[in-house]
């Protein structure tokens, strides 16, 4: 008898081997995958979890109501939803029009050469780490608001409610500056993309009707991109909600409602951020509580963009 | 033959000649959208060059800081701490992304798949405070401040960019690859190992690079799990450390110009960083995705 | 029958014979190339074209792959600037203007020659707006409905589609489309359309309610049409030009072998090559 095993032996030692391996492999992979699911329903579980000694205390009236009293234990996040949708909006407001600008440039106008390096570094704008900017609003752009833009505003504009008030050097307006800083730079690459993905046929038969090149934008490429411009222009607002350094830096953690973007404010990431450290008791459990409905908000605010997205390429795939 | 001015005439006519200027204006608008980006970029970045100029010194890198009380002193402790940070983070984070990847490439079914490509998304919008208060409400609360715990959120953040790259990464190797390798008569495990891994190499690192240069400019997630520190050079992980970020946030906030100077200096330092990292991931991950499509 | 291969060679059909030959001395010429050369970069693709085309005929413009029928069709109405490397040497005159001319502007080019492209391109709007959109831009909005429906009419698809004018254009088959993407191109009022190859997408039933519309369209306009198929050109073009490759050193580029009228290029033509083309042997 040979020594060798026989050929069906080998390959049954084999396919043991192997499929263990399959096994093993195909497990290792899906726990992580489950882990990440698992991780994210944790991180919202533990949210509320920190939060809960002032949830059951103050309940849904924490949302309605102005209060922010360390001394008296009495805490209300109304101001500082005020603050996170004014800033987050006045910031969508300007990145918008600059955000499709800018993709537009990069994908039609710009000369060939510089195109990539142009939209390199429009990027390169976005991977400064926020404290930088921070740094950056409250020593160099902050002063300028106060001394110069502010002051300049008021003067010609000051009739506008929002342009009221006296100018300083930290405030919402500073805060704003910074956060459309990071939304332009996501969100105009985006944009490039989708600018650039509008099949030339549609430019063609555009162009070719006596159309210049703004009248073929507006007619063929917005339209055609339209969710996907949608989505990105909400996934840059979702980072605005939630970015808490660099506003927390130049928004001068003031409080209460008003109209005027000179006005210091706090918005709910920002608030977190300040008086985190050194706070106890029913202070953590509130600032916490602010998180959460930060959580909450930018959870919609993210689905809603990834939504839009996914649906947007399945219209696309129908279309054709 | 005589032009048949009017019906034919190529010249502009007044509406055209209308049209023409609103679309040169709106040239124009879009031409200085792209270009005030490209200012607002070199501007933060000569401000930050200008200011950190004098304090760039050798002892600087070297030196830690000062004691409580006086000025002057080296942020050789801050260094210290982001690398430890970050390296820990990188630990934890690159082999579950590769396997999150690997299993939404190779083995999930496609709603499966999605979902997973789902929630890697969201994870990666979720603001990044939000993640310090989880860790430090998981780790942190009763058992104070440690670096492998800031090291566990930066490694939240990381998990998703780190997947989302080497998913593409994977998704590009040709599927004549692996047919050849199972072909041949090699099992799953080993294709995906032994061929479909080493050819994904360099997206994998290139991910790996960028996810670490977002890590290192991260502050928020930070200041709950190790923001307090001693001001000692310490590289062990079970103590708090202190990071860059941190220490240019805490350097910002007050009110001493020294303080100042020291947070662009250390601001300088955390750019170039960043940047060159960015810029050099970029690259490589264009050069790679070339190779791979031939 | 051809001699070379023993084959049997369909004959081909040729559109209604005229009493009168056509007279092309009497009649306008609404495009006439001089010395045209087109170079993409350093390579040429099509070298010193010279015929001109005349108002309400049908000019078709036949010859093998690759000899640049699309590039001289383009051409004629400017949308060979958006190749960025394109370079265009000679004149194209349109009614005796140069239209490359300095301060000649495409846009206007355009609105008087129109184009519809070899696969349909409707725009993702409704059908509507598929054909108002270009009235709209170019200012001609007085009675838009009319101006529409009578757009539709002229390309035969008013009929299918006046009860859905609000649906998306993309419901439509590919033959609708086509109509479509011709409505559109007629409803600007241009003086020329130039199709390129609208047909080679589409099945025989709707490539033949194409060449319909042909035969009913150049009462209104001038049309220019390249297409590789040399029946369909007998079948609806009052004259053809019959381009070929020519061979260099540098590879090859398209010239114009032969132009008349379509019966004489089918029948007996000048050319060695032209009859080597349209009698099968090559191309």
């Amino acid at each position: 008898m040979s020594a060798v095993p026989s050929a069906p032996v080998l390959r049954a030692r084999r396919r043991l081997g192997d499929r263990f391996g399959d096994l093993f492999l195909y497990g290792l992979t899906a726990a992580a995958a489950a882990a990440a699911g698992a991780l994210l329903v944790a991180i919202a579980w533990k949210v509320f979890d920190v939060a809960y000694p002032a949830i059951s205390k103050f309940g849904f009236g924490f949302l309605t109501h102005q209060a922010w009293d360390v001394g008296r234990n009495q805490f209300a996040a109304l101001d500082f939803i005020w603050g996170t949708a004014i800033t987050s909006f006045v910031a969508l407001a300007i990145a918008t029009p600059v955000s499709i600008a800018i993709g537009l440039y990069l994908s039609e106008l710009a000369p060939r050469g510089a195109r990539t390096v142009i939209a390199s570094l429009v990027e390169l704008l976005a991977a400064i780490p926020s404290v930088v900017l921070g740094l950056w609003g409250i020593l160099v752009l902050g002063p300028f608001v106060g001394t110069e833009l502010e002051p300049w505003l008021h003067r010609h504009l000051g009739f506008i409610p929002l342009f009221s008030g006296t100018p300083e050097n930290s405030g919402i307006l500073v805060a704003v500056l910074v956060l459309t800083i990071m939304i332009v730079p996501i969100s105009s690459s985006i944009c490039r993309e989708l600018f650039m993905g509008v099949p030339d046929e549609l430019e063609h038969g555009a162009l070719a009707l006596g159309a210049t090149r703004w009248e073929m934008v507006r007619g063929v490429i917005l339209p055609y991109t339209r969710s996907g411009v949608s989505a990105a222009l909400i996934l840059g607002f979702g980072r605005a909600i939630g970015e808490a350094i660099a506003v927390t830096q130049v928004i001068g953690a003031g409080h209460g409602i008003h109209w005027s973007l000179f006005a210091t404010g706090d918005t709910l990431a920002s608030r977190v951020a300040e008086q985190y450290q050194g706070a106890a008791g029913l202070q953590v459990a509130s600032l916490v509580y602010l998180a959460a409905i930060l959580l909450v908000i930018s959870l919609v605010v993210n689905l809603v963009a990834q939504v839009i997205t996914r649906r947007f390429s399945y219209q696309r795939v129908g279309a054709t | 033959m005589a032009v048949d001015a009017g019906r034919y005439s190529l010249t502009l006519s007044p509406r055209t000649r209308r049209r023409k200027l609103v679309n040169l204006f709106m040239q124009a608008l879009a031409t200085l959208a792209a270009l005030s980006a490209v200012a607002v970029l070199v501007l933060v970045i000569v401000s930050v060059a200008q200011r950190a100029f004098g304090a760039l010194t050798w002892d600087f890198f070297t030196e830690t800081a000062a004691t409580f009380g006086q000025s002057g002193g080296g942020v050789a402790n801050a260094l210290v701490g982001t690398i430890v940070l970050v390296a820990v983070a990188a630990v934890m984070a690159v082999p579950v992304g590769i396997l999150i990847a690997l299993y939404v490439s190779e083995f999930a079914p496609p709603r499966i798949a999605n979902l997973c490509k789902l929630v890697l998304d969201v994870l990666n919008g979720l603001p990044s405070i939000i993640i310090g208060i989880f860790v430090f409400g998981l780790l942190v609360l009763g058992s104070g401040q440690a670096a492998w715990k800031g090291s566990f959120a930066l490694a939240i953040i990381m998990l998703p960019l780190i997947a989302r790259a080497t998913q593409e990464v994977l998704a590009l190797v040709p599927s004549t690859l692996r047919e050849g390798a199972l072909g041949l008569g090699a099992s799953r495990w080993r294709t995906v190992v032994g061929v479909v891994l080493p050819t994904s190499i360099g997206g994998i690192l290139t991910g790996t690079v960028l996810a670490v240069a977002r890590a290192a400019g991260e502050t928020a997630p930070l200041l709950f799990t190790t923001s307090i520190a001693a001001n000692e050079i310490t590289w062990d992980p079970r103590q708090p450390v202190l990071s860059i970020p941190v220490d240019i946030f805490a350097l910002s906030e007050s009110p001493d110009p020294a303080d100042h100077a020291r947070a662009w200096a250390l601001g300088f330092v955390l750019i170039a960083f960043v940047l060159v990292i960015s810029l050099s991931a970029r690259l490589l991950l264009v050069r790679h995705q070339k190779k791979l499509e031939g | 029958m051809n001699p070379d291969t023993m084959q049997e060679v369909a004959p081909i059909e040729i559109a209604q014979p005229r009493e009168a030959p056509l007279s092309t001395a009497d009649r306008e010429a609404v495009f006439e190339t001089r010395g045209l050369t087109i170079s993409y970069g350093k390579s040429v693709a099509i070298a010193d074209v010279s015929f001109a085309m005349y108002k309400h005929l049908v000019t078709a413009i036949i010859g093998p792959s690759g000899c640049g029928k699309s590039t001289f069709l383009r051409s004629l109405n400017r949308m060979n600037d958006l190749v960025p490397s394109a370079r265009v040497k000679g004149e194209v005159l349109y009614h005796d203007q140069n239209i490359y001319g300095d301060g000649v502007d495409p846009v206007e080019v355009r609105r008087r020659v129109g184009m519809v492209f070899q696969k349909p391109n409707p725009f993702p709007k409704s059908i509507y707006d598929n054909v108002a959109w270009g009235l709209r831009v170019l200012g001609m909005k007085d009675d838009l409905d009319g101006r529409v429906e009578r757009a539709l009419t002229q390309a035969a698809l008013w009929d299918e589609v006046k009860d859905r004018l609000k649906k998306s254009a993309f419901g439509l088959s590919g033959g609708q489309q086509q109509r479509l993407c011709i409505a559109r191109a007629i409803a600007v009022q241009p003086d020329v359309v130039l199709l390129d190859e609208p047909a080679s997408a589409l099945d025989p039933i709707a490539t033949s309610k194409i060449e319909d519309l042909i035969h009913e369209l150049k009462n209104e306009y001038t049309l220019v049409i390249v297409t590789h198929n040399m029946q369909q050109a007998a079948r609806v073009a009052d004259m053809t030009a019959f381009f070929s490759l020519e061979r260099t050193e540098s590879g090859g580029h398209g010239v114009l072998v032969e132009y008349d009228e379509t019966p004489k290029i089918f029948t007996q033509p000048a050319d060695k090559r032209t009859e080597g083309y349209v009698t099968g042997r090559f191309g």
